[in-house]
């Protein structure tokens, strides 16, 4: 598939906005967002590990998994495809604690500002769907990197965002049974059709 | 792990603690069968696993179909947790429920992919991702690690019809009102289905449904939050 970079970004970010209209990443978003320095915080972790998640499952799928594969081809010809799920989420846990490790060590002023959400981000169903959509789409490292990041901006976008309205929130009257998720939903609901007013934009329907 | 990560610093813990009721030695097997159905329902009252309920309810017939390759993971990694709980050591059990799940994971991704291929193209990665799904995490940690088989079928089957439950009952409301049907067939008059309330059946729609969803839910129970 050759999309243009320029589609691909614009297309993660507005147009099919990896949480209003993919629903991944629901999670932290409902989680985290409650306060807008929580929810820049979560947003770089995601920028981060979706990047390196992207590169190495990349690497995984199309140098050790695909039939002829250069690492495995000449053993397995047939190629290990269907190892595609265990092996993905193994190696994004593993990625997450060796990241965790790094910036402890090496980079402690990364860490103070990003280490609390590491640990959230490995069941976070985003990075997997990212590397899935990665393969699932046929893009090359180049297209895969800028899905990558352009997916973890959009995450970022409406994180922010919906952080804003759900400050505002919590000082408004609402009553009883609607206060803390209810209301969230609708609010992520208006959210929601106001991007899509993105469809259909730069020629990318969703 | 928690949709509530309000206190960030806990999540540690919780990862080395039971999400829920660890070892409910003194309840009968109707209690935890029950359980899992209507007051601890993963769905509308945890609120766990929210990304498919959302993604994948916009027809009752995508929701069964979800619900039932969440049933065939979440019985069978029960199954297999609990019978292995004896050999897996305690400092490396998260990776082995891991793989455990992927694995079962992979099965129902291949069998409905053989033999549903309309319902796998719409389904998507919902289907491979269901390995990340939180409610399955949860129970293997929090039930089938401390439990016998019996009980963890119980467990898990309690889960799953909990899951099921919540996940047709918002693909039946965004069918119905989105397209005038339900499971395909016309439960409306034909100005109705020419004229239907497309919005349902959009992204938006889901997050108003499950809201309004929560909302009835917590008025009944007399709940907040």
């Amino acid at each position: 598939m050759n999309t243009p970079l320029l589609a691909i970004i614009f297309g993660a970010i507005f147009v099919n906005n990896i949480v209003l209209m993919r629903f991944l990443g629901l999670c932290p978003f409902f989680g985290v967002s409650t306060r807008l320095s929580t929810a820049i915080g979560m947003s770089s972790a995601v920028l981060f590990v979706m990047t390196f998640a992207t590169w190495i499952t990349w690497g995984v799928y199309h140098l050790v998994l695909v039939p002829g594969s250069v690492i495995l081809g000449g053993i397995l010809p047939q190629g290990l495809v269907f190892l595609r799920t265990v092996s993905f989420i193994l190696v994004i846990a593993s990625l997450v604690q060796l990241v965790e490790m790094f910036l402890k060590k090496f980079v402690p002023v990364l860490y103070s500002a990003l280490g609390i959400y590491l640990p959230l981000i490995t069941t976070n169903c985003a990075i997997l769907g990212v590397a899935f959509l990665v393969i699932d789409n046929k893009f090359g490292f180049l297209q895969g990197t800028i899905f990558a990041i352009g997916t973890a901006l959009g995450f970022g976008l409406v994180m922010v965002l919906f952080a804003a309205i759900r400050e505002r929130l919590e000082l408004a009257p609402i009553s009883k049974s609607f206060r803390g998720y209810p209301i969230a939903f609708i609010a992520a609901a208006l959210v929601s059709i106001a991007f899509f007013g993105f469809v259909n934009m730069f020629g990318i329907s969703p | 792990m928690t949709p509530d990560s309000e206190n960030l610093d806990l999540t540690q813990k919780e990862i080395k603690e039971p999400l829920l009721s660890p070892k409910p030695k003194g309840e009968s097997n109707w209690q935890i069968f029950s359980k899992g159905i209507i007051l601890e329902n993963p769905v509308l009252i945890l609120m766990l696993g929210l990304c498919p309920v959302l993604a994948t309810s916009t027809t009752a017939r995508d929701a069964a179909g979800m619900s039932a390759a969440v049933l065939f993971v979440l019985l069978m990694s029960n199954i297999v947790v609990s019978a292995l709980r004896k050999i897996i050591p305690s400092q490396v059990r998260i990776p082995v429920f891991i793989v455990i799940i992927s694995t079962f994971v992979t099965i129902a991704d291949y069998v409905m992919q053989a033999y549903q291929p309309d319902l796998y193209k719409v389904l998507g990665i919902f289907v491979p991702l269901i390995v990340v799904n939180c409610i399955i995490l949860g129970r293997a940690e929090g039930f089938a690690y401390h439990n016998g088989v019996g009980r963890s079928i119980l467990d898990g089957l309690g889960k799953a019809i909990g899951f099921a439950l919540a996940i047709i009952l918002m693909g039946s409301i965004r069918e119905i009102i989105g397209k005038g049907t339900w499971f395909g067939m016309s439960v409306s008059p034909s100005w109705f289905r020419s004229n239907a309330v497309l919005f349902f059946g959009l992204p938006p729609g889901a997050f108003l449904v499950i809201g309004l969803l929560k909302a009835c839910i917590n008025k009944i129970f007399k709940r907040e939050g």
